[in-house]
């Protein structure tokens, strides 16, 4: 059954407008930024920006970059290139589209704007370090490390006091590089403000709860641009808000996020970027709502390491045990949490080609689940930007038969209430 | 040489020496998975440290744990424990080297009920202050859990002890490697292969003798040798190399491997751990000072370098990079790496290898037409 315009017009959330208008302008800021006398830094999705927002630099995101890169379907053709450059094409996808994006300015945006520094937190996995390498050598500019031991089982105090060092290493490299102090009050206030905007993505995402769900994880995809590339800055703060009052007013109207949700989806690891309106389609076919998932909330997850009051030093742990920097037991966990949170059916996991860290062990979490919640899980073997990874009949085929499970379950469980 | 005939013994079936090892001994047995481990301190906690290579054998355990885009080593690691090939085991060490052994790390954990398991996160970086101070932090903790573990106390001495005995086993190959280098033909590459793929499993006591003798005779042998000059002299580049079959093809074809850059080869006996006061520091010190994985930084273009200098040093002609299918940090590395060979006019020949390799006939050509350029 097709849904009408008017239907489907009712269903868009009208704050993507604005994220769209916010996103442009701040690309053409940061590719003007010579002109305006400031500095760009190159920085990982899960890096210490906050600093960077204090000292006036301009933050852009080379993993946001290939997400843009992905979902406008040029993946496949930079990755080519970074093949031709002699880059194995079994490393992460993000990587070989940036690398060689690079060098010939091409995407969607005709390239980032040069670096005048780089700044690599490996809290999401080792291969930002081997990538940020290759950009330092390629834009000869200095590269901070950003070193956080990885917390298998805890967080020890040896690593804490390591972390706690870079941090003021962190500091002086940026003071260095612009030749001026950091004001601390501003750090503060931006600490302050980086933490409101943790705080109101994760209550967008907490609408979810509500049955209908008023956003799929499409949507958080899509609305995750600014928490990832522009925390720490009123703007967020701003946009979250209205955000957050949208998707109460669509809960408070019953206005779901697909047109009848009688199934609910937990989605695990990087979206598909190049295939989310057809995935977002045929799961609504079945009527399935992917209403959460364990990507978006990674920069949110951490939030109980902070202190507002101290941002700069709680900030070390925060960044040290986020999602992906800690053992698949303690993600396994995690994934448990959401699942009962968000009162979810069934569990899709992308196998993510590009993406080792978060792909190893998905077995192990997927074991997890079944045993501990019973939940059917459906594994996806895709790659987030590269195309060619993805078989679309085959992945069609294996959605239908996950649903029928699922829609099985459901009509068996609720027979088992009426006859009790 | 009956010293290799014994050591290929062992590296053939390493678990029944391993076993043996243990009831003759006494000793605990304990796996490691990377270079970066401190054998000294495991060997100052009375235990006997061995290195895992991953199996040769077919994998399907290890299949519904770790998916099919992951390397043949880390999933060959973990079939051996799901296996219980090695059940003896009394213990199993996780330095963090790259994602996939971080990640090896949680589903062993999670997986296989028998031994301790310690996990190890050393510094990724190594040229600053702070991590310098953390790699010592951090051996201590791990000194500390290994003794509480075993139930001993890690002492200054045994740790000194460890020292001399380890900087004399890495001495004594290094000492090989330099007489092979100046006389190729003095053994074939794959008995040296198998010498020092042996030293990461035996009890290391005997092997500090093992290994002097085989050097004595190696000396009194070479003055025999003379010099040829039409030996096409290569050195090997990469991350494990678990393929002894390699070197008799690059030998038949002309050449002959001079050096390497293994971490199961040059990488793990260079550079000493320095003696005196405060023992686990020195260890950190070598750590932090010997040849680089590039799952690790020190700079920008280190092991760039150390490959041009090592061509030069060691005359060689040509590099081949053996690379192991989906081992990211070499990957990454490799196209810049074959910037600066290229700038130095030196021939470089790329393999990305998996275990099995590809037919010996497709490989051989592959080596002689090679051979032939350089």
């Amino acid at each position: 059954m097709s849904e009408t315009n008017l239907e489907k017009d009712k269903r868009k959330i009208k704050s993507e407008k604005k994220m769209r208008d916010i996103m442009t302008t701040y690309y053409i800021d940061a590719k003007t930024a010579r002109q305006n006398n400031k500095k760009v830094a190159w920085i990982t999705s899960g890096g210490p920006v906050e600093p960077l927002i204090a000292m006036d630099i301009i933050p852009v995101y080379p993993e946001n970059h290939g997400a843009m890169i992905g979902a406008s379907k040029m993946g496949v053709d930079l990755c080519e290139k970074a093949e031709t450059m002699g880059y194995s094409n079994d490393l992460c996808s993000y990587a070989r589209s940036d690398i060689s994006c690079a060098t010939v300015n091409g995407g969607p945006i005709g390239g980032l704007p040069e670096p005048d520094m780089l700044v690599c937190c490996n809290n999401i996995c080792g291969t930002v370090l081997k990538w940020y390498e290759v950009q330092a050598r390629y834009f000869n500019v200095p590269l901070f490390i950003f070193d956080t031991p990885f917390c298998h089982t805890e967080y020890t105090k040896e690593a804490k006091r390591y972390v706690e060092r870079q941090i003021n290493e962190y500091i002086l490299f940026l003071e260095n590089i612009c030749g001026r102090k950091m004001d601390q009050d501003h750090m503060k206030e931006v600490g302050k403000i980086s933490f409101e905007g943790q705080k109101l993505w994760q209550e967008v995402l907490d609408t979810a709860i509500n049955k209908p769900s008023p956003l799929t994880a499409f949507d958080a995809f899509f609305h995750l641009a600014l928490i990832v590339t522009l925390r720490g800055t009123q703007q967020t703060i701003d946009y979250y808000q209205g955000l957050l009052a949208e998707m109460k007013e669509r809960v408070r109207a019953g206005i779901g996020a697909i047109p009848q949700e009688k199934y609910r989806l937990l989605w695990d690891n990087l979206p598909i970027w190049y295939r989310m309106k057809w995935l977002s389609q045929k799961f609504a076919e079945h009527n399935a709502c992917l209403v959460a998932d364990t990507y978006t909330s990674a920069w949110c997850g951490s939030m109980k390491y902070i202190d507002e009051s101290k941002f700069l030093d709680s900030m070390a742990e925060a960044y040290s045990r986020i999602y992906l920097n800690i053992g698949v037991d303690e993600m396994a966990k995690m994934v448990i949490e959401m699942i009962d949170k968000y009162d979810v059916d069934g569990f899709v996991l992308h196998s993510n080609r590009s993406c080792k860290p978060y792909s190893f062990g998905q077995l192990d979490i997927q074991r997890v689940v079944e045993k501990e919640r019973g939940i059917p899980c459906l594994m996806i073997e895709a790659d987030m930007v590269d195309e060619r990874s993805f078989s679309e009949s085959q992945i069609s085929t294996r959605i239908d038969a996950f649903m029928e499970i699922i829609k099985e379950r459901k009509i068996s469980s609720r027979v088992r209430e009426t006859e009790s | 040489m009956d010293t290799i005939a014994e050591c290929r013994k062992i590296v053939d079936q390493p678990y029944s020496y391993l076993q043996k090892l243990k009831e003759k001994s006494g000793k605990r047995m304990v796996g490691y998975v990377c270079s970066y481990t401190p054998e000294e301190i495991i060997m100052a906690a009375g235990a006997h440290p061995f290195r895992l290579f991953g199996t040769k054998q077919n994998i399907h355990l290890a299949d519904s744990h770790l998916q099919s885009y992951c390397c043949s080593v880390v999933r060959g690691i973990l079939e051996e424990g799901l296996s219980r090939r090695i059940d003896f085991l009394d213990g199993m060490i996780f330095p963090h080297s790259c994602d996939s052994i971080q990640r090896l790390s949680d589903i062993w954990r999670m997986n296989i009920p028998f031994g301790f398991h310690l996990d190890l996160v050393l510094p990724v970086k190594l040229n600053t202050l702070s991590a310098q101070d953390y790699m010592i932090d951090v051996l201590k903790k791990f000194s500390t859990d290994i003794g509480r573990t075993l139930q001993v106390e890690v002492t200054d001495n045994a740790l000194r002890k460890a020292i001399t005995t380890t900087n004399a086993i890495r001495q004594s190959i290094k000492d090989i490697y330099d007489l092979r280098s100046q006389h190729p033909r003095l053994m074939p590459g794959s008995d040296l292969y198998t010498l020092v793929r042996a030293s990461m499993i035996m009890d290391r006591e005997p092997l500090v003798d093992l290994l002097s003798e085989t050097l004595s005779e190696l000396k009194a042998k070479a003055g025999e040798e003379k010099a040829d000059a039409s030996l096409k002299r290569i050195i090997l580049a990469g991350g494990i190399c678990n393929h002894p079959d390699i070197y008799p093809m690059i030998e038949d074809a002309g050449g002959a491997v001079v050096w390497d850059d293994f971490c199961t080869g040059a990488r793990y006996f260079t550079e000493l751990v320095q003696e005196g006061a405060d023992p686990i520091a020195r260890i950190a010190g070598r750590l932090i000072n010997r040849v680089v994985c590039p799952a690790k930084h020190t700079d920008l273009d280190g092991r760039a370098k150390h490959i041009v200098r090592l061509v030069k040093e060691e005359n060689a002609r040509g590099v081949i990079f053996l690379l192991f299918k989906f081992c990211d940090p070499h990957a990454f590395d490799y196209p810049d790496i074959k910037k600066y060979m290229d700038e130095a006019g030196i021939p470089v020949l790329l393999l990305e290898i998996d275990d099995p390799l590809p037919a010996e006939g497709q490989l051989k050509t592959r080596f002689e037409a090679f051979l032939e350029m350089v």
